[in-house]
């Protein structure tokens, strides 16, 4: 609960900064410059002092010494290290990640490959996610103490601890296995994956395009399952969260006053108390929503799903740094770029922000 | 708030109504689950990788080829023939005729000239496969020539053993490739380097229809191909990394051939009538490297010692549950000369009296780099067991393959304990790994495994350059019999189980052949009922 707050604390303050005279604006800016900054220098340190060698992802264990020396000489490894940082930074501002040792493409086409993937997984995710998570908190809240509140917390707390590997395969074994109602690992059947011209890289737009309604339904029919057990993770967070922030509004005065007035329970619950918290929920989904975007890992791995999360871990079980970095890159971005979306948003629902 | 519960009841029956995924595979459509994520290329000129070499073997016609049951018999690919000169230093190979690539241009010998001359000049990192017979980016064009259509010529600076040679074209650098059409995507002289990375130029069975890097290697069949057309009009490889994930796939149907599974899902697959298994050795071998710099590992009683407190059998049956077979030469079964003597077995009390007779009664303690592997971790912890019987404290460090590997590199490891595979077929290439070393200084110019493990193999390095030098074959087998013998006794390696390839295939799935090198496995002559 209390990191909630600091978070909604910190969103009013940079709201504030946005809202100010044109100085604020390039505060907010520069800021969010330093950070990118930090982000880069974090990342490349990290990727420099793991105890690992690119050169031998590159040219595999069995290469002779002079090859060996020649690539290493050829990825700029020989140059101090304040210098090969300097040579990345210079490269990053012109859209230059470099190389993919594993896959010989830059590594901005194989992220803009594969984040479609992670995308469409995570969006799908979050979106059945809020469905689901919003009733269940406001249900859990009007039930506050009873066995529903405890039943939904219970739920919740199930999704939130058990590991996501684990209910990955006991999803497939019982769902795609024994009872056939959805498709196994992959983003469509095997055999089919090779049809799809990527136009947008998102599988259910794709075959929509394409005008193929077979495919898309198999697309659906092999989502469906990693997309809830995402949901289910994120659910439990967004049940949690929706319902204390119901309870606050619960207990306030103008729910009191409306009562008095006669204005029905339904209403009172869906109109006024989740409308006031649908602000502070904005924050908390698109959390749980960057979260998803790139904490599908697990989910990633156990459904064959060829998105960013496999794409980063991948590349740092084999050393390509390029495309480690590069992935952290995009991801530290995402989360900026989400952070700023929903504090904007938050200053769009909440006229109080503003002042 | 019922009707809101209705909803959301309503709502999950419906999401969970039946998608219907759809039908089987096709019948003329071959789909596997493979880990391809180690495929960082596709130009024949630079491939080394496991899933690359079984694409590049699929695709690409090569000089030599060899029987996959009996790697002793050599034949002719694209050469129909070839004669060796008196002084054994010039191979003259005859063209066959009729071989078209894909592009529609005839195969002719300057294209395997070009082929050749192009993996020397790109030195890329199995170009030393050919650079052993001498040929270096100043003289190649010299030394590999094609004098016309039909005719092929190689010079090498020695003369080397027959076989030698010519199980060295076997491999992937000896893939033919398309001069006209790589030349056309030249940039900088690269010799269309950049282009083949990800790109087709040759006149394999199959051609290549799209690669998605860690997603997915798709082929089509080459239905002019000379020496037959594949009954399978397409191959979709699928990268599924998890074997789990790859055991209900073939469990359902959704593919037919599994190809990375574990322990746990042979077991569950056993007894299942839908699914055959395809095994086959391969030239891989697991064995732990002890360091010479090491004083208790550079005792020879202390490696004697080490010999006999494995536990072969037992690792065996359960790690590996059928995946590795007990070997300990460094020459894995399948290759000319292979030695197949285990004369080792865990043995607590000999190991015991070995150590008390180095000076070590009461053990010692000693460190190992452990890649994060299920298996090699769990063989770790087999080895921990056991050498604590006889007093040696294991010190397990466990770390990722680039990890280990760094510090195995430089020479910083007590114990190391890894994966060796062959990278061509002759004998020569674990030879020249584990029993030879010109240099033991830590500045040396070649560093294979002996060097890793500072340990200089004294008269074996010469018996070695002998033996690549000896032209009678039977005469070279004994040569390298003598070489894993003395290895397998004074080395600092425990050789321990030779690899088995296992592949889960769906029982009307008929001919997916299995070869000792990945370069041989075939999807060529598959058919499905």
């Amino acid at each position: 609960m209390s990191t909630v707050t600091s978070t909604r604390r910190g969103g009013r303050k940079r709201a504030r900064l946005l809202s100010g005279p044109g100085g604020s604006v390039v505060r907010v800016a520069s800021s969010v410059i330093i950070t990118f900054f930090g982000l880069l220098l974090v990342t490349f340190l990290i990727g420099r002092i793991l105890p690992i060698d690119p050169v031998i992802a590159a040219v595999g264990d069995h290469a002779s010494e002079a090859v060996y020396a020649r690539v290493r000489e050829e990825m700029g490894l020989n140059l101090p290290l304040w210098q090969q940082f300097f040579v990345y930074v210079s490269n990053v501002l012109h859209g230059d990640f470099g190389k993919s040792i594993l896959t010989s493409q830059p590594v901005l086409t194989d992220i803009a490959r594969v984040f479609p993937a992670t995308l469409e997984l995570a969006t799908l995710g979050t979106i059945i996610g809020v469905i689901l998570g919003v009733p269940l908190g406001v249900f859990a809240a009007v039930h506050k103490g009873k066995w529903p509140d405890h039943l939904v917390r219970i739920f919740g707390l199930v999704g939130y601890s058990m590991p996501i590997f684990w209910l990955g395969l006991m999803g497939l074994l019982v769902f795609y296995m024994k009872l056939d109602w959805v498709a196994g690992p992959g983003r469509v059947d095997a055999f089919y994956a090779d049809f799809i011209e990527p136009t947008t890289g998102l599988m259910l737009v794709d075959t929509l395009l394409d005008g193929d309604i077979d495919l898309f339904w198999n697309a659906v029919s092999h989502i469906i399952l990693p997309a809830s057990l995402l949901a289910y993770f994120s659910l439990a967070y967004i049940a949690r969260m929706t319902r204390s922030f119901m309870l606050e509004q619960l207990s306030q005065e103008y729910i009191l006053a409306a009562r008095v007035k006669g204005i029905s329970e339904f209403r009172i619950i869906w109109r006024h108390a989740l409308g006031n918290v649908m602000v502070p929920l904005v924050t908390v989904i698109a959390l749980s929503y960057a979260n998803l975007l790139e904490g599908s890992v697990l989910t990633e791995t156990i459904f064959a799903w060829p998105g960013l999360g496999l794409y980063i871990t991948n590349s740092l079980l084999n050393a390509d740094m390029n495309a480690v970095l590069g992935g952290t890159v995009v991801v530290g971005a995402v989360f900026i770029g989400v952070n700023m979306l929903s504090d904007l948003l938050y200053r769009l629902l909440d006229p109080r922000a503003r002042r | 708030m019922r009707k809101l519960i209705a909803g959301l009841i309503l709502g999950t029956s419906l999401a969970t109504a039946p998608l219907s995924a759809m039908a089987d595979t096709p019948k003329n459509a071959l789909v596997m689950a493979f880990s391809i994520d180690d495929i960082i290329t596709l130009d024949p000129a630079e491939i080394f990788e496991f899933s690359g070499a079984e694409y590049s073997g699929n695709t690409y016609d090569r000089l030599i080829g060899y029987d996959i049951d009996d790697v002793s018999k050599i034949h002719g690919v694209v050469a129909e023939s070839w004669d060796i000169s008196e002084d054994g230093k010039t191979f003259t190979f005859k063209i066959r005729d009729g071989i078209k690539f894909a592009s529609g241009n005839p195969l002719t010998a300057e294209d395997a000239a070009f082929s050749l001359r192009r993996v020397v000049k790109l030195d890329l990192s199995p170009a030393f496969i050919l650079g052993q017979f001498g040929l270096t980016k100043d003289n190649v064009d010299a030394k590999i020539t094609a004098p016309d259509e039909h005719t092929l010529v190689m010079e090498v600076d020695k003369p080397y053993a027959p076989t030698f040679v010519l199980y060295c074209l076997t491999a992937g650098v000896g893939s033919i490739v398309d001069k006209k059409e790589v030349m056309e995507h030249e940039k900088d002289g690269d010799m269309g380097h950049e282009w083949l990375k990800t790109a087709y130029a040759g006149s394999g069975p199959f051609e290549l229809n799209k690669w998605t890097p860690n997603e997915s290697l798709s082929l089509v069949a080459n239905d002019d191909y000379w020496d037959g057309a594949p009954a399978m009009k397409r191959v979709i490889i699928r990268n599924v990394t998890e074997a789990a994930s790859q055991q209900l796939l073939l469990q359902k149907g959704d593919i037919d051939i599994a190809r990375n599974l574990e322990a746990d899902q042979l077991a569950a697959l056993k007894g299942n009538d839908d699914i055959n298994f395809q095994k086959r050795a391969k030239g891989t071998v697991w064995y732990l490297g002890l360091s010479q710099k090491n004083e208790y590992l550079s005792n020879p009683k202390v490696r004697e010692a080490l010999k006999y407190l494995v536990d072969y059998n037992g690792i065996a049956d359960t790690i590996l549950a059928g995946r590795g077979t007990v070997h300990q030469a460094f020459l894995p079964d399948g290759f000319l000369g292979a030695s197949n003597d285990n004369p080792y077995k865990l043995d607590v009390e000999k190991a015991k009296e070995l150590l008390k007779e180095a000076g070590y009664p009461d053990g010692f303690s000693v460190t190992m780099d452990t890649r994060n592997t299920t298996a090699i971790t769990a063989m770790a912890q087999s080895l921990q067991a056991t050498w604590a019987q006889a007093g040696i404290n294991l010190e397990i460090i466990p770390g990722d393959g680039g990890q280990t590997l760094t510090k195995y590199r430089a020479r910083q490891h007590d114990i190391y304990i890894g994966r060796w595979g062959a990278d061509y077929q002759d004998p020569n290439t674990n030879a020249s790994t584990f029993a030879w070393n010109p240099d033991n200084s830590d500045d040396a110019a070649a560093k294979p495994l002996a060097w890793r493990n500072s340990w200089d193999p004294k008269e074996m390095t010469a018996e070695t350059e002998a033996a690549i030098l000896e032209r009678d074959t039977q005469k070279r087998i004994d040569m390298y019999k003598d070489l894993q013998k003395k290895v397998m006794a004074e080395g600092p390696f425990v050789v321990m189980f030779q690899e088995t390839e296992i592949s889960g295939v769906r029982s009307n799935v008929h001919n997916f052949k299995l070869g000792p090198s990945f370069d041989d496995n075939k999807y060529r002559f598959v058919t499905k009922d």
